[in-house]
């Protein structure tokens, strides 16, 4: 049986009722890698050995009746969270050799679930772009067309997902990394309200808009997974609090009255057909389910990218002074001093992408441009979340497309950053504002290329996204579309 | 268009982000960074004044804990990822002649 192509809560339900084993599920799946890990390249490193170890743990767990719905099931984790003994490059030569002394939170949390870890994916150096193409070490191909980029930067998360090289993945999102490669890829990812997971292990790009977040096969493995990693961690002071209701309990109670809001900001002449054909359509079969449409203004959603490309090129130019070649990562060997090493190492260590981004933060901080750039920049952030608060006071819920176009071709935005930084165009606002937003696959363009909805909500109501991406789920097939690779 | 960044602003930028970049990198990054900051300078057309700039989005501040002894890394792990290392310590070039 192909069991690589089922889903967390499918899967569950077998190994309790000892219809399989977890090692079968880790047979299975890295006999699905050796067959197409060559044409997508997905991974940076596969943890094989690992993962059999892991589950035939799990399998025991399981025998004795102790298991959880997560023990056994391999999961595929993004390469830019610490993994206590495993390689963590960031796609980064900077981080090359790096075999962090510790996990982060939620790799700590996936472990005491019992989860198997088939290996780390591959991804746009320190999360920076929008197409996976940033890594310095391997080109992810979309599984619906490898001419095709798979999204970024969690690319290697949502190929591994989508052409069924893992059972489920973690990704990271900072203006749409997470939610962007999904809809790219066909599957469900989950950008969580900011404070919902720990960061802790996470390798930081911009603190204050960085979050942890699943992809999957469909929205029930997407509210397990959240489930196990969210929560109040002691090790991340911006983690919060907030209660965690079990999130698959969120599925009841249909969607009849619920609000949703279609800003018109998103929706302006020239946006691609298919894409605008699509969403509108999923609007009409979710107002058929109950919902209620309303128009909505997000006034301020122009001046999103803008402000964002300071403020994340300024956390990272401050996140980013630690990697000085000194006590891990990568060293030049041409050092005539301290700080010929400092510069050195960065030149040689850092990509073009990862430097152009440090320049611009720096800049933006630097003497005489502060209050211009970055003061100016965090005054619109505020603008840009009023608008949401104002939005919120009349819908529940805000549907968008993720991404203005499906998976664009390889190369073809790579010599203009511009260019490539306006494909967040519609996912980069839900992190200036810190609020939660889902992508799920809501049709298909031509060359059957997936396309993506996004379901934004209020800080903290995870619940109310699950719940209509649920209900869409349940009346739709596009989740169940695979790529023929 | 005219460069809202000149070559020598990228070397003065680059001297602070402990960047090395070559001649002809520096052309490029000034090409690139002046296309991106014109295309920022589009927030001057909003009108910001009065707006409390927004640095965090969720409401908690100065979140304090217990200062007690935990555990924490040994000293092997600690320098477990050095490039170079002796005696316990990270080893670089002489800074003090």
């Amino acid at each position: 049986m192909d069991l690589h192509r089922l889903t967390i809560h499918e899967l569950s339900g077998m190994l309790k009722k000892g219809e399989i084993r977890s090692r079968d599920i880790v047979d299975s799946l890295f006999k699905r890698i050796d067959h197409t890990e060559g044409k997508i390249a997905a991974y940076m490193t596969l943890t094989r050995d690992l993962a059999y170890e892991q589950a035939e743990k799990a399998d025991s767990l399981i025998k004795s009746g102790k298991a959880g719905y997560l023990t056994g099931i391999p999961i595929a984790i993004k390469d830019n969270i610490c993994t206590k003994g495993i390689r963590t490059t960031c796609s980064s030569k900077i981080l090359e050799g790096l075999v962090p002394p510790y996990d982060a939170t939620v790799i700590t949390r996936l472990k005491d679930a019992g989860a198997v870890f088939t290996g780390k994916t591959n991804m746009d150096e320190f999360a920076m772009g929008s197409s996976t193409e940033n890594s310095a070490y391997a080109l992810t191909k979309n599984p619906w067309d490898t001419e095709r980029i798979p999204g970024g930067s969690s690319g290697g998360s949502a190929a591994a997902v989508s052409a069924d090289e893992c059972i489920a993945a973690l990704g990271s999102d900072t203006g749409g990394s997470i939610r962007q490669p999904a809809a790219c890829c066909g599957v469900v990812g989950l950008k969580p309200t900011y404070g919902r997971v720990s960061r802790y292990g996470l390798v930081a790009f911009a603190s204050s808009l960085d979050q942890i977040g699943p992809i999957t096969k469909d929205v029930t493995d997407s509210a397990m997974l959240l489930n196990i990693i969210g929560g109040h961690d002691p090790l991340d002071s911006t983690s919060v609090g907030t209660p965690m209701p079990d999130f698959t309990g969120s599925f009841e109670g249909g969607i009849k009255g619920v609000r949703i809001g279609i800003p018109k900001e998103y929706f302006i002449e020239g946006m691609d057909i298919e894409v605008e054909r699509s969403v509108m359509d999923s609007i009409s079969i979710l107002e058929g389910l109950g919902a209620i449409k309303k128009d909505i203004s997000l006034p301020h959603t122009d001046y999103a990218v803008a402000s964002y490309y300071i403020l994340a090129t300024a956390e990272a130019s401050s996140n980013l002074a630690r990697y000085d070649g000194a006590r891990y990562g990568f060293r030049t060997k041409n050092a005539k001093d301290l700080f010929d090493m400092y510069i050195r190492s960065r030149q040689e260590g850092f990509g073009p992408e990862v430097k152009r981004r440090i320049m611009l933060g720096t800049y933006a901080l630097s003497a005489g441009y502060y209050d211009a750039y970055y003061r100016k920049a965090q005054q619109v952030r505020r603008l840009i979340k009023e608008d949401f608060d104002r939005a919120f006071e009349s819908v529940d819920v805000i549907i968008t497309p993720t991404a203005p176009t499906p998976a664009f071709k390889t190369g073809e935005k790579t010599q203009d950053p511009l260019k490539m930084y306006l494909s967040d165009i519609f996912t980069i606002s839900v992190n200036l504002a810190g609020i939660p937003a889902i992508s799920i696959p809501c049709g298909f363009g031509s060359g059957d290329l997936p396309i993506g909805l996004q379901i934004s909500g209020r800080h903290f109501d995870e619940e109310t996204l699950f719940r209509l991406a649920y209900a869409f789920e349940q009346s739709t097939e596009w989740h169940k579309r695979r790529p023929a690779i | 268009m005219s460069m809202a960044i000149s070559k020598e602003e990228v070397e003065r930028v680059a001297k602070l982000a402990r960047l090395l970049v070559s001649e002809e990198e520096k052309d490029v990054l000034a090409r690139q960074l002046s296309s991106i900051l014109t295309y920022v300078g589009k927030l001057n057309e909003l009108n910001t004044e009065g707006v409390e700039p927004l640095s965090h989005v969720i409401d908690i501040k100065n979140v304090f804990r217990e200062d007690r002894v935990r555990e924490s890394l040994s000293q092997d792990l600690a320098l477990s990822n050095a490039p170079e290392k002796r005696d316990g310590f990270f080893r670089v070039p002489k800074i003090i002649e």
